[in-house]
């Protein structure tokens, strides 16, 4: 696989740097003008505090790795939507709290040489971890910049082998309902699985992340394994895996199941198909007031539009 | 908030009705207008007093435009759901004093929702009609929620006294019914735009079902229990009797 350099899209081009800079600021006096100045002594600070592991220090930018601002740690860890853990955005870090992820096992199956069920230790210890700077886009209109902990998902493909059969990889998440009260209610087709083409997969972006910020992953993030695949959707970054499964058949992914028409199978980000609930030409990123541009496949087109060549992306959204 | 109109104070505050001809310091009425309404109004204002402090002491989540939107949205359903509880509860309960906060929660239901379409506008799309005309006809949750704000704007218009007087009160009733239909679109605009959690919209839908079942109820006993004098009075005109 070819590593071509990514787009470097510094986030001062998008958005003129003085509004960038004081965009709380900027919200709090845009929103609430006409509130008037008779509650401006409850304005205690304008700054929020941006708590995070201060032993974190950020990898340099390149392909793997944007320059854009961070989004805080406590935005990343309290804006979440992990239906398992309830449907509201505050659920999962309010209800996550006691998850056991430890002991954890992942079971790897189907067109693999070498298929079987693994302690999650076990299975994490050949690999290398590295942090990258990801872009995440959510289906939503929301955006944000993750610094993840993890390692290819190529490098456990090489490790386990799958057969020439395998065409798919479909990885599916935990079903615990006593400790995910998400899924006591039929909400979505538990338990929730998400799949990508093998080439997809094996492409050096899509990774497994174990952590943020340079810790352990927390529970309502994903804890403790899961994928990030950044230049799509972010519902397509499955959560707290348990099983890996190689197939030749494209994997039936939860939120195709449960709405055909607003989610396909490769939902990889793109401003030119609309979604019949959000306009996916602009976005919000997390702590900006004004909304960005969108770009084709969440600005990593350079590094991954050759696997969709030939392929009508209207038709396969 | 205005007064209600004449008849109708007059009424409300007439001695005889609530007071047995004791000179009261303070009538009901007065207690209505001065002290109940006044908090009434301060509790309706709450939630989006509570929105206003969050903001700006940051305490909203991460995405806080969207609270704003989800705030001020699910505050317009239940302003719209209490407004339409007033009648079905006035006749169960026999406590004809609930019909002076209708016009109030009614007019908050429409502030709220105003304030909600006015994030959508500026907040979320910062007036780029070329995309909010777009959103119109293809995200049909955008056109129910427009449909159900649009459909208020006659009724905030009509709102005062003055001109319910003018209109006569059967115009002024039949225009004001347009609320059922601002509340059925509210509900769909709702049950559209969730993603797959359907709990929260169909409990507003099971609400406002269950406020028009009682409406038409009342409606049916009101018509039986009318239906012998009518049929009497058109007897002694066909010369029947």
């Amino acid at each position: 696989m070819l590593i071509k350099k990514g787009e470097d899209i510094r986030s001062s081009e998008i958005t003129p740097e003085s509004v960038y800079r004081n965009r709380r600021k900027f919200l709090k006096t845009a929103a609430f003008a006409g509130a008037g100045a008779a509650a401006a002594w409850m304005i205690p600070d304008l700054t929020r505090s941006e708590p995070q592991n201060p032993a974190f220090k950020r990898p340099p930018a390149g392909p793997f790795n944007t320059d854009e601002d961070l989004t805080p740690y406590k935005d990343i860890t309290t804006y979440n939507n992990f239906f398992e853990f309830g449907t509201a955005k505050e659920d999962p870090s309010e209800n996550a709290g006691d998850f056991r992820t430890k002991p954890w096992s992942v079971v790897i199956e189907g067109e693999v040489g070498k298929p079987g069920t693994y302690h999650l230790e076990e299975f994490l210890k050949p690999y290398k971890l590295e942090d990258r700077v990801y872009r995440l886009r959510c289906v939503e209109g929301w955006s944000m910049v993750i610094p993840w902990l993890g390692f290819p998902i190529a490098d456990v493909v090489k490790e386990v082998q799958p057969t020439s059969k395998a065409k798919y990889i479909e990885f599916t998440t935990l079903y615990d309902p006593k400790q995910m009260q998400g899924q006591k209610r039929p909400v979505l087709d538990w338990p929730y699985v998400e799949g990508l083409r093998l080439d997809e997969a094996m492409h050096p972006l899509a990774i497994f992340a174990v952590g943020l910020y340079g810790k352990e992953l927390p529970n309502q993030n994903g804890a403790p394994f899961r994928i990030v695949v950044p230049w799509k959707y972010g519902f397509k970054s499955g959560k707290s895996i348990v099983k890996i499964r190689f197939t030749d058949k494209e994997p039936r992914i939860t939120w195709h199941i449960a709405a055909p028409n607003e989610y396909g199978f490769y939902s990889n980000v793109n401003p030119d198909v609309d979604h019949p609930r959000w306009s996916q030409k602009f976005e919000r990123r997390i702590g900006e007031f004004r909304k960005r541009r969108t770009l084709m496949f969440n600005g990593y087109g350079e590094q991954v539009a050759s696997l969709y060549s030939g392929m009508d992306l209207q038709k396969y959204f | 908030m205005g007064s209600r109109s004449q008849a109708c104070t007059a009424e409300w505050t007439s001695r005889s009705t609530f007071e047995n001809s004791i000179e009261p310091l303070v009538t009901v009425s007065e207690r209505i207008r001065f002290i109940a309404k006044p908090l009434a109004f301060l509790a309706c204002l709450s939630p989006f007093l509570i929105l206003g402090y969050n903001a700006y002491t940051d305490n909203l989540s991460a995405n806080p435009i969207d609270d704003i939107t989800d705030t001020t949205g699910i505050w317009t359903l239940r302003f719209l759901m209490i407004t339409l509880a007033v009648t079905p509860v006035r006749k169960l309960s026999k406590w004809n004093w609930l019909i002076r906060f209708r016009r109030m929660f009614g007019l908050f239901a429409f502030f709220s929702g105003t304030l909600h379409f006015f994030t959508y506008l500026y907040l979320d799309q910062f007036f780029l009609w070329e995309e909010i005309l777009a959103d119109i006809p293809q995200r049909p949750f955008i056109a129910a929620g427009f449909a159900a704000f649009v459909l208020m704007i006659p009724l905030a218009v009509t709102s005062s006294d003055r001109i319910a007087k003018w209109m006569g009160g059967k115009r002024w009733r039949r225009l004001h019914r347009l609320v059922y239909f601002s509340a059925l679109g509210g509900v769909i605009h709702y049950h559209w735009l969730v993603k797959a959690d359907t709990r929260d919209p169909l409990i507003y839908g099971a609400i406002l079902l269950a406020l028009m079942g009682i409406r038409l109820w009342f409606f049916i006993r009101e018509r039986i229990a009318r239906a012998p004098a009518l049929s009497h009075s058109a007897g002694v005109e066909k010369g029947l009797y």
